[in-house]
């Protein structure tokens, strides 16, 4: 059965992707790069309606799953994939990084994530990752004549790769000992049969590396340095998208063929939140520079959502999915922010520099002050629901201590975002800023307005994740 | 008038004031002006809107009253419920009460950011009241922690010299304690499927699950009191902290900790409570005493004040964990007139401190000479505090201490020691700042109160006599629903004990 039909939105971004290469080709090197940019946004915009108006069903011989657990992934994903590039654009232009290559490769690894969350076999999980990561790569190192760049991009490159090697080894162990790929075959043969030793060293590696995909501790190195190294606009793109496909996909193998044995893998889980969420909020205590503050808090994030992972129930799922949202919406805003701290025509990059930017440019600080707050979980901002759903599934799951820890970390990383406040706010103003472009203030003030008013419209999102999470659990 | 959502009103009309300041714009001056008057109009209709709660409440019964339930966020079973009893409502009022004082006091002291500062403060009003009112466990914790929002910027912006370190330690000190309290709740919800709080109160949870929760609200509540050993957030952040963040600290957000003790830990963990009463009862004396101890010894007045704050309220919750009538009530008017009192007692403060620019003690003394109607009113509140029959200070400690008494001589007796302290340290701060004679010359051309500082002390004058010489207009108002409380726990605790009772034989 192929049934391309369920797979329209990806066939559609493929397309469409090539479609803009020729496009870029053919008009000459880089003078079509804001025409493709926006070209690509609207193909993104394309692919979340046929998305939302697209059917649930299996396609590919049932390599590829689309249910409304993947919709909403796919819809979180696209929306911060074509934020992404809008965010660039300006950047990309003064930088002097203005390829149109930059957004056909955005969509491509798009496309990648889509095919991820999508996946119901092994294999198109990990063509899809493979997508998603090569095209990653050659983003990171984007800026080929910087040294950073370039290191970043290296260091993301092998580090990536010795992920996928563990990976591929843990699939092949799977393989062996239950005698396929697809995941509802796996299903049956571990609730059967019972979770082998081979088939749980298998998931032990397929673990690591998706841990490493989302950059969870102890896999988690790579973060802060490509982070830190990436131009602005990819690190923004690194915190969202694939921080999102990752996770999803992360759930979708934990609970799709190992449902079953919860119990067995649950521990791993744990620890892996326990790690991140500890070193996510001390490592970034003495942090500086500003992205690497991000990449710091990013790998806290990830062990928080990890927690509603750990919960191993369908209300885990859904607090997952409320944190991805949530998450989502937090970062592109705080990366708006970070995109406009330029001064004299020059990114800058240290939390120095926000010096009194409350006098400054109030708006703008207003509105870091409040992201910053619903990062570090203060309600009533958004950022708060996000922890109370996935602790709240763990504590009704029984794991009180995971929660306890967990809480108190969020506590040691209020610390360092109360520091960015303390930074705009206390202290005694530098030069400003230059003035943003339009397109960033717009991104920052519509994500501050959502962090602010999700208190009182809280139900799109969680009712859209309760489905979701249901679907996951064959519902 | 009565179909009318008036908590709801009265919780979200400062937020609607806030949001009217955010839109003024132009000269810095002109905005400085306006933003002052929205504030003050807001938040005194607030606290006339505040009053129909007062004039309609029903004293004779202890339900909820002017209830307001909404669905909210109906896949967690979680919904606005909003409503007041005889506990909750006289605080509500004096958040209402104390805030148009609160911006009335910095009409003049503040100059820099007064759009900022207006809008923290009535941000700050709605999350206090919204806190008090909130009959939904999950409410009432994004209120109770969403007050150190603006509060970490009140004394961050405002503060002192060491306003940076105050905020921070404010802040993670009461976020730590909160988070904890998160997990017992979430674990509350988890036990009893719903986090509608009249429905928690009758829920009957395991003693072993209420040793727990217990002592992770007394994690939270313990730092807002805040008792020893957790209090040393509030001297720093009262010293740093302007006048009026000082005035709300000391007048409502303290008593967050005492209405959480009241409104959770007692009706929810009745069992857990009898069994950590004597936990409280020490750390409660040890802070009744050392804290006043330490209050003598202090330099500056703000913390002084401070101190005696954590004295005061160390005679707080002595009397929440009586478990009878007399103590339950003599800890809320403790709070109440406390409240008003050492709101007042920093705002004496300010007034000098907007004069001298400096909290030292000995930077003054001899000011009757020059500051007569200062004078006046400083011992009005010193004597208040130290508890001088006929005002409010006197009722409470007095109600509490017969409680307590009646529960445990011995904690009575310590906890009376406190009250001779009290008037040492107050009256000692008195003597060398008022009386004695005026040598510094800095201080010869001090000004007495002006008319806008006899207005602001004018309607606490009155309030704090009015608490003591005719408390049952406060009393009545708590009796039905102390009572019920009362009932509450000592059923629960018979029914404990009967059963332990049935099983030993």
């Amino acid at each position: 059965m192929l049934n391309l039909g369920v797979a329209l939105p990806e066939i559609f971004m493929a397309v469409a992707s090539l479609a803009l290469l020729m496009l870029g080709v053919f008009t000459g090197k880089d003078r079509s790069f804001r025409t493709v940019s926006w070209a690509a946004v609207g193909a993104m915009v394309i692919a979340v309606i046929l998305v939302i108006t697209g059917d649930n069903g299996s396609a590919f011989s049932g390599q590829f799953l689309a249910d409304p657990f993947a919709r909403f992934c796919k819809v979180l994903i696209l929306t911060g994939s074509a934020l992404g590039v809008i965010m660039s654009m300006k950047f990309a232009e003064r930088e002097r990084m203005a390829r149109f290559e930059f957004p056909i490769l955005l969509m491509l690894a798009t496309v990648g994530m889509m095919a991820m969350v999508s996946a119901s076999d092994m294999l198109s999980l990990y063509v899809g990752l493979e997508l998603q990561s090569l095209a990653l790569y050659v983003v990171a190192a984007i800026r080929r004549d910087t040294v950073r760049a370039t290191e970043s991009g290296l260091k993301y490159f092998v580090l990536g790769s010795i992920a996928s090697g563990m990976l591929l080894y843990g699939m092949s162990m799977v393989y062996g000992f239950t005698g396929s790929t697809n995941f509802n075959v796996i299903s049956d043969a571990v609730s059967n049969g019972g979770l082998s030793v081979g088939t749980l060293v298998g998931l032990a590696f397929i673990f690591a590396g998706l841990c490493f995909k989302v950059s969870a501790a102890p896999f988690h190195m790579w973060t802060p340095d490509v982070y830190e190294g990436a131009p602005t606009p990819v690190t923004a793109f690194f915190a969202v998208a694939p921080k999102v496909a990752g996770l999803a996909l992360f759930v979708r193998v934990a609970l799709g063929p190992f449902a079953h044995v919860v119990a067995d893998w649950q521990q791993i889980i744990v620890l892996v939140s326990i790690l991140s969420m500890v070193w996510g909020s001390f490592a970034a205590l003495r942090q500086n520079n500003i992205k690497r503050l991000m990449a710091y808090s990013s790998i806290g994030h990830v062990g928080f959502a990890l927690v509603g992972l750990a919960a191993g129930t369908e209300a885990g799922v859904q607090a997952v999915l409320v944190y991805l949202g949530i998450y989502l919406v937090m970062n592109i805003g705080t990366f708006a922010v970070i995109l406009s701290m330029r001064r004299h025509d020059r990114m800058v990059e240290e939390i120095a520099d926000l010096s009194g930017l409350s006098r400054t440019k109030p708006l703008m600080a207003a509105a870091t002050a409040l992201l910053m707050f619903s990062m570090a979980g203060i309600p009533p901002l958004a950022g708060f629901f996000g922890k109370f759903y996935v602790f709240k599934a763990a504590v009704d799951s029984g794991l009180i201590t995971l929660a306890v820890i967990g809480l108190v970390t969020s506590v040691v990383s209020a610390y360092y975002y109360l520091r960015v406040i303390k930074v705009m706010y206390f202290d005694e103003p530098v030069e400003g800023f230059d003035r943003n472009g339009t397109e960033l203030n717009v991104i920052m003030a519509v994500a501050t307005i959502i962090i602010m008013v999700f208190v009182f419209f809280p139900n799109p999102l969680t009712d859209s994740a309760a489905a979701a999470a249901s679907s996951l659990f064959g519902h | 008038m009565s179909d009318w959502p008036i908590l709801s009103i009265i919780t979200f009309l400062p937020l609607l004031g806030a949001f009217f300041i955010l839109l003024i714009r132009g000269e810095e001056a002109n905005v400085a002006r306006n933003s002052r008057w929205v504030a003050l109009w807001t938040s005194g209709f607030t606290f006339l809107a505040s009053l129909m709660l007062w004039i309609n409440f029903d004293t004779t019964t202890a339900n909820f009253q002017f209830v307001e339930k909404a669905e909210w966020m109906p896949g967690l079973n979680v919904s606005y419920h909003m409503g007041v009893d005889g506990i909750s409502v006289l605080f509500v009022i004096l958040a209402t009460f104390l805030t148009p004082i609160c911006i009335l006091s910095a009409w003049e002291a503040i100059q820099k950011r007064v759009k900022e500062y207006m809008i923290a403060f009535l941000v700050l009003e709605t999350m206090m009241v919204g806190m008090f009112s909130s009959l939904d466990a999950m409410l009432f914790y994004i209120f109770f922690e969403g007050v150190l929002i603006p509060m970490f910027i009140i004394i961050g912006v405002w503060g002192g010299p060491r306003r940076v370190y105050a905020a921070f330690k404010l802040f993670l000190y009461t976020l730590l304690g909160s988070v904890l309290m998160l997990v017992a709740l979430m674990a509350m919800y988890f036990d009893a499927g719903t986090s509608d709080i009249p429905t928690l109160m009758t829920h009957t949870f395991s003693y072993q699950a209420q040793l727990w929760m217990w002592l992770a609200f007394f994690a939270s509540f313990a730092v807002k009191v805040p008792m020893w050993p957790v209090h040393t957030w509030l001297p720093d952040a009262h010293v740093e902290a302007p006048t009026a963040g000082s005035v709300i600290l000391a007048g409502v957000l303290l008593k967050m900790g005492g209405y959480g003790f009241l409104r959770f830990s007692l009706p929810m963990l009745p069992l857990a409570s009898e069994t950590f009463a004597p936990l409280i009862f020490t750390l409660s004396i040890i802070a009744i005493i050392y804290t006043s101890l330490v209050a003598l010894a202090q330099e500056d007045m703000k913390k002084l004040i401070a101190y005696s704050s954590v004295a005061h309220m160390g005679i707080v919750t002595v009397g929440a964990f009586t478990f009878n009538q007399h103590g339950l009530e003599g800890s809320i008017f403790q709070m109440l007139s406390h409240g008003v009192v050492s709101g007042a007692l920093f705002l004496c403060v300010g007034v000098i401190y907007d004069r001298m620019h400096t909290r030292e003690i000995d930077a003054y003394g001899g000011l009757v000479h020059r500051m007569p109607g200062y004078a006046f009113t400083f011992m009005f509140f010193t004597m208040a505090s130290v508890g001088l029959p006929g005002t409010g200070g006197f009722v409470g400690e007095i109600l509490t201490l017969l409680g307590a008494f009646e529960a445990n001589t011995w904690v009575a007796f310590f906890a009376s020691t406190g009250l001779i302290l009290g008037a040492a340290y107050a009256l000692y701060l008195y003597r060398r700042i008022i009386f004695g004679a005026l040598t510094k010359e800095n201080l010869k051309n001090i000004l007495d109160l002006s008319p806008r500082e006899w207005l602001l002390f004018a309607p606490l004058i009155i309030v704090v006599l009015w608490m003591g010489i005719y408390p049952s207009s406060f009393l009545d108002i708590m009796h039905a629903s102390v009572l019920h409380l009362v009932n509450q726990v000592e059923t629960a605790q018979a029914a404990a004990a009967s059963a332990a009772q049935l099983a030993a034989n």
